[in-house]
């Protein structure tokens, strides 16, 4: 059990690593595709997306809560708060919320 | 080091300070959001070791909370290749403007430094170097974020076990508002992208639920979400590439 966790590790290792490294080492022109630049632009969005919910409301005591996180998640974010408000906001309704619903 | 950098206008010494002092945000922030991952981490059976080597050696909220979930489910090696390459893909975007962006007259080594330290909020204040990207700069600022992040994560598992169920659910939605952080600002001012963030999340709850698709692993579930809505928007949707090329200035 022990080994194979190390070996997972290993394995997101090298890859995130050489994901990093090629385009920095090899790749010096732009990258010619529109298809695959607009593709690895849109990535990110729907990847974070797709990861953030439903998970969101299903990592907390009850749906409500997570829910509520994710609104004020959202707005947040929208106007402007940083990386760290954000995160933090979303743990202090959580905290809160669960203490009135629980 | 010193003489090629007496062409710059500061010396390599001044760009680690430099990054260091504006890592120290970035580092603090990760400490909160590794707690949370360390969370995940510690249901996935990792000790506070392997997730410190995880997190010092990945760099990657996402990625690595993709990666936890497919060692939770103790899935496939091959899963959790492919979970991180998508989880990841966007850093293939940022080394490619890092590419550009980095001092030219630095060896390959400084190119191999730097990717080491390919993270959202690394490559934020990278971008925002005027000129060339002196490696040194990137190498103060990870010298800071990076050790919190891990150690963030060691602390999160070992923690983990103390802390009552309230705290626990509490601390696993920051890194959820982390993924919100990075998305949203950029959908406000694309519609796009704004669009596809909805799509993603309809389309990511119907997928939980719908018969077969809801059989398959989470990480998998990402993967084929997102393969299939980034091609779809790339076809619908073609992005020009002009505000990078402004970025490497």
């Amino acid at each position: 059990m022990n080994r194979s966790i190390n070996l997972y590790i290993l394995i997101m290792f090298a890859v995130s690593y050489v994901i990093r490294a090629l385009p920095l080492t090899l790749i010096r022109g732009k990258i010619r595709s529109p298809f695959l630049q607009s593709f690895l632009y849109y990535v990110p969005y729907i990847t974070l997306a797709v990861m953030t919910f439903p998970a969101i409301i299903e990592s907390t005591q009850t749906p409500l809560s997570g829910l509520l996180a994710l609104i004020a998640g959202l707005a947040a974010a929208w106007f402007g708060a940083s990386l760290f408000q954000v995160a933090s906001l979303c743990c202090v309704v959580v905290l809160i919320s669960e203490f009135i619903l629980l | 080091m010193g003489n090629e950098s007496k062409m710059k206008n500061r010396s390599d010494g001044q760009a680690f300070r430099e990054g260091f002092r504006d890592g120290i945000p970035i580092g603090l922030g990760y400490f909160a959001v590794a707690f949370a991952l360390g969370v995940a981490a510690r249901s996935a059976g990792l000790n506070p070791l392997q997730g410190f080597m995880a997190s010092i050696t990945c760099l990657a909220s996402a990625g690595q909370y993709a990666g936890f979930t497919v060692i939770a489910a103790r899935a496939s090696y091959l899963e959790i290749a492919v979970i991180t390459l998508v989880a990841n893909a966007r850093y293939l975007l940022m080394s490619t403007a890092l590419s550009q962006k980095i001092d030219p007259r630095r060896s390959l080594l400084h190119r191999f430094g730097v990717a080491w330290f390919v993270t959202d909020e690394i490559f934020a204040i990278e971008t925002r170097q005027k000129g060339h990207l002196n490696p040194f700069y990137t190498y103060g600022a990870g010298a800071f974020a990076a050790p919190m992040w891990a150690s963030g994560t060691a602390i999160g598992i070992m923690a983990g076990n103390l802390m009552p169920g309230r705290i626990v659910s509490a601390l696993s939605v920051a890194l959820f508002g982390m993924f919100l952080a990075v998305i949203i600002p950029p959908a406000r001012k694309d519609k796009v992208i704004l669009a596809l963030v909805a799509v993603s999340f309809a389309a990511s709850f119907a997928a939980a639920r719908l018969p077969w698709i809801s059989t398959l692993s989470s990480g998998t579930r990402i993967i084929l979400l997102t393969v299939v809505l980034a091609a779809l928007a790339a076809l619908l949707f073609p992005h020009p590439s002009e505000d990078t090329k402004e970025d490497l200035g």
